[in-house]
């Protein structure tokens, strides 16, 4: 389904280097990609293969040297500061290795917070936030702090937190690396729900096999440079 | 919309010790801040009560206070019969001549001297001045060697207590009576008859005339009047007038000193709250990060940090306050520059002084929290949110 | 050896926080040193008066004056080397608040009693010769710019009138206390005008000024002196020169209490300051101290890691803040030279600043060394993660 379908994410001679002193590395240099609507995609390689920073790129929080990013036709490379955060609170939802839950906001908060850059009043926001918090399996535990879950609830949280506004893609980092195996199992299982029932794309980075092994289509990036596997 | 408020206020909840030393040393900034306001504004209101807007007090030309003036008899007598003064229950005009002077008393604690009014009244003054009540005892018999004592007075001086004597003029004078004048300069002062004082401190001639107006409209031109008038070497001024001008030196001294300690005082404390805020947002680099990448623009972390700074500032403020407001309990006693007299009065606060404090303590905490902050929203989000 | 070199590293890791710490204990630390000062110089007038010079003046109060007539019998005290005297005129010039000291004096047993104010030789005589002469000291020369041959005219509150004085000589103090602005001008000058004007206000002084011949005759000739005018019209109190300030002095004594206070006040809001600032650092390196521990450091060496942090800081304030009081001081003294005669910090106040500086780091060391000498080493492993 994914091949007849317009590309959600199209990336075109992407460039990106870093500075350190007056040393120049290159980082991405080149890339090409497209990603459709509905895919699930894995980034992998080793570190400093770029990944993360193709990662960031799509998701608007790092800008490129060169080269353009259409996500759902929006060429984000032209953005400005304001409107690529206007832009990313619309559509992108972020899931992090560590959660990156704010600690002093309950579960609830911690997903509502997106909802307070929309139009939406407190009553629609709580029925979206309920609604979410539904779909991550957490509705009873709503009122807790974070540091009262466990990781696993936290990362769910976190992806309650990511499709709450109902973005047009979710960027994953390494969602699985801070937890056990049981719980990794239960986060990708939700991812791929979210995917095959809610229509999702989701672009992960990752350099465990196993979370690889649920994604249709798994990127390999080396030295800057794609390859597909 | 942007980041809540709750954010900000949980994360001063949060880091409690913290927030509580930083809020204390501000809170002694305020402190000093809301005391000196308070000392000054309690000075002003002792002085400012002591007058009646009604009441005109008649002194020798240039002379500052009534122990420097003195109004002759035959001036006194042509200022008697001015139209423009009221006259009282029983017939008489409302006006009385006084004689104010100092004597050099010893204080109950310590023994050191100090300058207290004594003041020759006669039976007007007390209608002129419906502050003053009596507390104990009984009005001195005219022509007696009697006095009354203010209740200030009475309480801190040797020989002024109920049935003690004072002795000055070559005679001793028994005090019959304690009056309570409330919180206004007559608490300090000593009473007595005032022909029996002429005659011991051997002195012709009047210090002041205080009369009440029939129409308090009157006093500009009766003013105009008394002092073109060539035969008068006499100055009149409404006696709140009178009173604020005896604070005015002391007053400005109180203001300046406040100033000066509190802008000394608050570069402390602002540093205190730069640090604390720093190290607030050093602590949350990633949460800054994770909030930016989920869309919060730049202002919106700047005013999540500043609502942070202001409330911490405002905790110091109120902790500042309730220190301060303690303070109503303590009475000073110190000499008034400008009668040369000792002078009691409590601090005093009021409306106007809690606001300038709260509005001080928040401008603080914005100072120490406006670089932080800045900071906060200046972070680069791929590289806050790799800080972890 | 390497304590103290990790502290220095330590030290360097925040720098905008230690400097900032720095900066504001030596705030704290100059404002210390300089009310200190302040409050000292409202009682250096009575420290600095002679205790061979007595004042004599109405028992009563001083508002009330002694007659001329006194002057011969406190001469004729056994003791008593000069006599002068001399009234308080308390006029202005143009303006109220152009308010300074003024008296009116009898000028050659003055200047005989008051060696220190000094005027060359051919000053002192014009001066003596000219009923309406003045002399006033040079700061307040320079305050109003004045010069020797000026007419100067003053408005009275005490005595009515415009009085004009034509000024014979600008004296300097002999020593860095001696106030230098006062005008002096002769008391006859007055005493005439009064008989014309009003003559019951003649013949009378507000004060004697008597000199006695040694410091342990002052007492037994003060006595004697009261003990003439026992019981007369106008009863006198005689005391030393320095009693007599220290009266005006306590006077206001709440007002520099309160300045005291103030100033103790000042040194516990940066305590409270470093405290919070020690705190936070050692919280943010419980985790270190904790691997420190692992290591097989102990305790102690946590201790001193901590404290020592403190106490350096403390110390570099205390340090900035007794080099910032000197230029502070002089500035005082030169663009404040109408409030303040002179504005030096004693070498007292100096040791105090620091002492203070370090009861700062002190105190403010103790909680997070405490919290880091004791911590457990899974508690502080576990907060790195």
């Amino acid at each position: 389904m994914a091949e007849n379908s317009e590309p959600i994410v199209r990336i075109r001679n992407l460039s990106k280097a870093y500075r350190r002193g007056t040393q120049v590395i290159p980082v991405l240099t080149g890339i090409n990609f497209d990603i459709a609507r509905g895919e699930f995609v894995a980034l992998m390689g080793p570190s400093g293969s770029g990944k993360s920073t193709l990662l960031n790129l799509i998701a608007g929080i790092d800008s490129a040297d060169q080269g353009s990013i259409q996500v759902a036709d929006v060429e984000i490379t032209s953005l400005g500061e304001s409107d690529l955060a206007r832009w990313r609170a619309g559509s992108v939802g972020f899931i992090f290795q560590f959660y990156n839950l704010i600690p002093v906001l309950t579960a609830f908060e911690n997903v509502e917070l997106p909802l307070l850059l929309t139009h939406l009043d407190r009553r629609e926001r709580r029925e979206h936030v309920e609604a979410v918090l539904n779909v991550v399996g957490l509705a009873d535990r709503m009122d807790h702090y974070p540091a009262q879950l466990s990781g696993g609830q936290q990362q769910r949280v976190a992806i309650a937190r990511a499709i709450v506004t109902d973005p047009e893609i979710l960027v994953a980092d390494e969602p699985t690396g801070d937890l056990d195996r049981a719980s990794a199992e239960e986060i990708l299982q939700l991812m791929d729900r979210l995917v095959q029932a809610f229509g999702k794309t989701v672009i992960m980075v990752t350099h465990d096999p196993r979370a690889a092994e649920k994604a249709h289509i798994i990127r390999h990036l080396e030295k800057g440079e794609l390859s597909v596997t | 919309m942007g980041i809540p408020y709750s954010y900000s206020f949980r994360n001063l909840w949060t880091r409690r010790l913290t927030t509580v030393l930083t809020a204390s040393g501000m809170g002694l900034v305020v402190f000093v801040f809301a005391a000196t306001l308070m000392l000054t504004e309690g000075l002003q209101k002792t002085l400012v009560q002591t007058g009646s807007p009604d009441n005109v007090v008649l002194l020798r030309k240039s002379a500052n206070s009534e122990v420097q003036s003195g109004v002759e008899r035959d001036q006194a007598s042509l200022l008697e019969s001015q139209p423009e003064i009221a006259i009282g229950p029983g017939g008489t005009p409302l006006l009385a001549k006084e004689l104010v002077v100092l004597i050099n008393l010893k204080k109950r604690v310590g023994d050191k001297p100090a300058n207290v009014i004594i003041r020759g009244i006669t039976p007007e003054s007390l209608e002129l001045r419906p502050a003053v009540r009596l507390k104990e005892g009984r009005m001195p018999r005219p022509g007696s060697a009697e006095v009354i004592a203010g209740e200030s007075v009475s309480r801190r001086f040797k020989g002024c207590g109920m049935g003690e004597t004072l002795r000055f003029g070559m005679r001793d004078w028994r005090v019959v009576g304690v009056f309570d004048a409330g919180a206004t300069g007559f608490s300090s002062e000593i009473w007595g008859d005032r022909d029996q004082m002429m005659q011991a401190f051997r002195r012709p001639v009047y210090s002041s005339i205080i009369f009440r107006l029939r129409d308090t409209t009157a006093f500009d031109a009766f003013k105009a009047r008394v002092e073109s008038d060539p035969r008068l070497t006499v100055e009149a001024k409404r006696e709140t007038q009178y009173y604020l001008d005896q604070s005015e030196a002391m007053a400005k001294f109180l203001r300046i000193l406040g100033l000066v300690l509190t802008v000394v005082f608050s570069i402390g404390a602002v540093i205190g709250a730069t640090i604390t805020m720093y190290a607030a947002v050093a602590n949350r680099v990633t949460e800054i990060g994770t909030l930016r990448a989920l869309g919060f623009q730049r202002k919106s972390i700047l005013s999540a940090f500043i609502v942070e700074a202001l409330l911490l500032g405002l905790c110091g403020g109120i902790l500042g306050l309730f220190a301060a407001s303690f303070m109503q309990l303590i009475t000073i006693s110190t000499m008034n520059w400008a009668s040369f007299s000792e002078l009691a009065f409590s601090f005093t606060l009021n409306v106007s002084i809690v606001w300038k404090s709260l509005l001080f303590s928040a401008v603080m905490g914005l100072v120490g929290g406006v670089l932080p902050a800045f900071r906060a929203s200046r972070l680069k989000i791929v590289e806050a949110l790799r800080a972890t | 050896m390497f304590l103290l070199k990790y502290i220095l590293r330590n030290l360097f890791r925040h720098r905008l926080r230690s400097v900032l710490t720095v900066v504001g204990i030596a705030v704290a630390v100059l404002a210390f040193g300089l009310l200190r000062t302040l409050v000292g110089l409202w009682y250096s007038g009575a420290e600095h008066a002679s205790d061979t010079r007595l004042v004599t003046r109405n028992s009563i109060s001083l508002v009330f004056p002694l007659p001329i007539s006194y002057l011969e019998r406190i001469r004729g005290v056994p003791g008593v080397t000069t006599v002068s005297y001399g009234s308080w005129f308390g006029a202005y010039y143009k303006e109220p608040k152009n308010f300074f000291a003024n008296y009116a004096i009898e000028p050659k047993g003055y200047m005989e009693l008051y060696p220190e104010f000094t005027l060359s030789p051919q000053e002192k005589n014009d001066f003596l010769l000219d009923r309406k002469g003045c002399i006033v000291g040079q700061r307040l020369a320079k305050t109003y710019g004045w010069k020797v041959g000026d007419l100067i005219t003053l408005k009275g509150t005490i005595y009515p009138g415009q009085w004009e004085f034509v000024l014979r000589g600008i004296y300097h103090g002999r020593e860095k206390a001696t106030e230098e602005r006062i005008l002096l001008f002769h008391w006859d000058y007055l005493n005439e005008a009064m008989r014309q004007t009003v003559p019951r206000r003649a013949d009378q002084v507000g004060y004697f000024i008597v000199g006695v011949k040694k410091p342990e005759l002052a007492s037994e000739v003060a006595l004697a002196i009261d003990s003439l005018f026992k019981n007369s019209l106008a009863e006198t109190l005689t005391e030393t020169e320095k009693a007599f300030h220290m009266g005006f002095v306590s006077m206001t004594e709440a007002i520099m209490i309160a300045i005291q206070i103030v100033s103790y006040m000042v040194i516990a809001i940066i305590m409270v300051v470093a405290a919070n600032t020690m705190a936070m650092t050692a919280r943010e390196r419980i985790g270190e101290y904790a691997t420190l521990k692992t290591l097989g450091f102990k305790g102690w060496h946590l201790a001193g890691l901590i404290f020592g942090e403190s106490v350096i800081i403390s110390f570099l304030g205390g340090l900035l803040g007794v080099a910032a009081t000197f230029p502070a001081a002089s500035w005082i003294e030169t663009e404040l030279a109408q409030f303040f005669p002179y504005f030096s910090v004693s070498g007292e106040t100096l040791l105090l600043e620091l002492l203070a500086a370090l009861s700062v780091g002190v105190v403010s060391g103790i909680f997070p060394t405490w919290r880091g000498a004791t911590i457990r080493i899974a508690d502080g492993l576990k907060r790195i993660g």
